[in-house]
């Protein structure tokens, strides 16, 4: 059966009017890196009076962008790889044994997920220091302290979707991989985690852009040699200037390769979804 | 996230589950999921459990930049820094009595219309028409940029003399007299509820879209053969059918704009205007602005047991309504 007429045309009102909303910040960030500053410290102006690809050029030398990018790039990657090796193993424990305190550990997960990260970033930050004390271990204004902060966001999260997720894969497959004289281990990489693909990639998805745009812990805990991309934006603007056309030139540069990856995996993040989250 | 907290209960009901011989059989005495649980444990340990003890130490302690490095032996303050964080009649609890208020109403008008908006969008794309992939990978976008980036461009969109908005409301629609501020004053709240909205919306989004997969095509169909329309079909099957979904997005959507600390810190900076002072950006300030680590401590054990309460609370109640619904 077609669609009402009023349907229809509420349809095509709604949505044209969300692109908008959604679209409008999209273009002012690609109109304006390609704008001369002149452009975009007067007046604002839907078109650019010449296009020309100089913040692009000049990005690279106004703060050390190249460095940033590595810095982001190791410690997302790192956390991200950290955080989803813990959580297949921990989801594997939780999801098919059953063992005392069981409870509490989901429980404890849970919860976790629910503080806000202001909550930790004082006690990190004396920890971080006293262990530098004590130990002369640099974690304070290190990549690895940093890369160690950043599972405070992606590892409760990542240990909820895939306990959800390997609960969704039938447990007869595992345990006729047992039977067939495959190691727990055995089974958890030669079934499990090869039929929950999907719900991997989701969360590696979600702690790699969790680690990419994360300001607060960057801010607070970097040092000139280890500041990523979300502090290193901040260098754009000077004293007299702010030099809107590159900033807009770099956001758009690094926000390329995550969104890029995450449309790529966007149908894996839906699957994903639907089998840890929403069932 | 937190959804399997809805899955639990389902589990439980499920007659036979939990004596499954096959279970049984696994319920040996093994050391093993003890030892897959080890990494998660240690670090679990590391950045929440240790951290949120240390901090609640720390609030019983008088914490200045003096006694910082050697925390542990600073003067031990009581209740104190408590009574500063409530007394609503000095600055300090004033001050964070205003921004709690805000942040509430804040969140409420932010997740209702992330939630109105990715349900709408996620209801009216339930069925193909011709470019809706492309359409649906553009609704994505807001949720994959970077917050940083996307939120600095706000920050240029609201520029007072060379933004976008003030362009648009003031020299093409001539809708305000003169050019406004919107990153100072009252306006700031407006400006911060856009840019939460317009970047919390495609979450809403996608997960209601993971929920509409879930819904048997069946029902469509004998809805359509006993004669319901298309919004009828709407009202009386996709809605009620999202429920379970509804009841761990708008928790989820809640806990994460009420702890939302990157919007504002980037659109604002490190001091918000009153009109749109978050509680996480308002401990922030207190601890490594004013230097008052005990006070701000307090504030954020003050701000976990309100979660704790809140969460618990919306718990029980949806799940109370499932059974009821269920039953």
């Amino acid at each position: 059966m077609a669609p009402p007429r009023s349907f229809l045309w509420s349809r095509r009102i709604f949505l044209t009017l969300l692109t908008g909303f959604v679209l409008v910040p999209v273009y002012v960030m690609v109109s304006s890196s390609l704008k001369p500053l002149a452009d975009v410290t007067d007046k604002f102006r839907w078109l650019p009076s010449e296009l020309t690809i100089r913040p692009y050029i000049d990005i690279w030398s106004t703060v050390p962008l190249a460095r940033y990018f590595v810095n982001s790039l190791i410690v997302a990657g790192s956390a991200t790889v950290c955080s989803v090796v813990i959580a297949v193993f921990a989801a594997y424990a939780v999801s098919r044994y059953d063992f005392r305190g069981k409870r509490v550990f989901t429980v404890t997960v849970l919860s976790t997920q629910m503080f806000p990260g202001i909550l930790f970033l004082l006690p990190l930050f004396l920890i971080y220091i006293n262990i530098g004390n004590a130990t002369g271990i640099a974690l304070f204004g290190s990549r690895g302290g940093l890369i160690l902060t950043y599972l405070t966001f992606s590892l409760p999260f990542s240990i909820w979707m895939l306990i959800g997720y390997f609960d969704s894969v039938p447990r007869d497959l595992d345990e006729a991989a047992l039977v067939d004289g495959c190691g727990p281990l055995g089974a958890l990489f030669r079934i499990v985690v090869p039929a929950a693909i999907p719900g991997i990639v989701a969360v590696a998805v979600y702690a790699f852009m969790t680690a990419w745009g994360e300001v607060l812990f960057a801010s607070v805990m970097t040092t000139d040699t280890t500041r990523t991309l979300a502090v290193g934006l901040q260098g754009y603007s000077t004293l007299y200037d702010v030099y809107w056309n590159q900033i807009m030139a770099a956001s758009l540069v690094v926000s390329v390769p995550v969104v890029a990856g995450f449309l790529l995996l966007q149908r894996y993040l839906v699957t994903g979804l639907t089998a840890g989250a929403v069932k | 996230m937190t959804t399997t907290v809805l899955k639990e209960p389902v589990r439980g009901d499920t007659p036979g589950a939990a004596r499954d011989p096959r279970r049984t059989g696994r319920t040996r005495r093994t050391a093993l999921p003890y030892l897959l649980l080890l990494p998660a444990l240690v670090f679990e340990l590391l950045v929440h459990l240790v951290p949120m003890v240390i901090g609640t130490l720390m609030s019983f302690r008088s914490i200045t930049r003096f006694t910082l490095r050697d925390w542990n032996n600073a003067p031990w303050n009581g209740l104190r820094n408590f009574r500063v964080a409530v007394d609503f009649d000095a600055p300090a609890g004033e001050a964070l009595l205003r921004s709690f208020l805000v942040t509430i109403g804040f969140t409420l008008c932010s997740v209702a219309l992330c939630w109105a908006l990715g349900t709408a969008a996620a209801v009216f794309m339930q069925d193909t028409f011709r470019g809706r992939g492309l359409l649906r990978a553009l609704f994505l976008v807001p949720y994959a940029l970077p917050v940083y980036a996307a939120v600095i461009t706000w920050v240029f969109m609201f520029q007072h003399d060379n933004g976008l908005v003030n362009h648009v409301l003031h020299d093409q629609l001539h809708l305000t007299d003169k050019p406004s501020f919107w990153l100072i004053g009252d306006n700031s709240f407006y400006a911060l509820l856009t840019v939460s909205v317009w970047k919390g919306w495609p979450f809403a989004f996608l997960i209601v879209m993971a929920g509409l997969q879930n819904i048997p095509r069946e029902l469509y169909e004998a809805a359509a053969l006993d004669g319901a329309g298309m919004w009828q079909q709407v009202r009386r099957i996709t809605l009620p059918s999202l429920r379970p979904v509804n009841q761990v997005l708008i928790l989820v959507l809640f806990l994460w704009t009420f702890n939302d600390f990157n919007t504002p810190y980037v659109l604002f900076g490190r001091a918000a205007p009153e009109a749109a002072d978050l509680v996480s950006v308002h401990i922030y300030q207190t601890t490594f602005l004013t230097w008052d680590f005990g006070t701000g401590s307090a504030m954020s054990v003050l701000l976990l047991l309100f979660l704790l309460v809140v969460t618990g609370g919306y718990l029980l109640l949806t799940s109370r309504g499932r059974r009821a619904g269920n039953g």
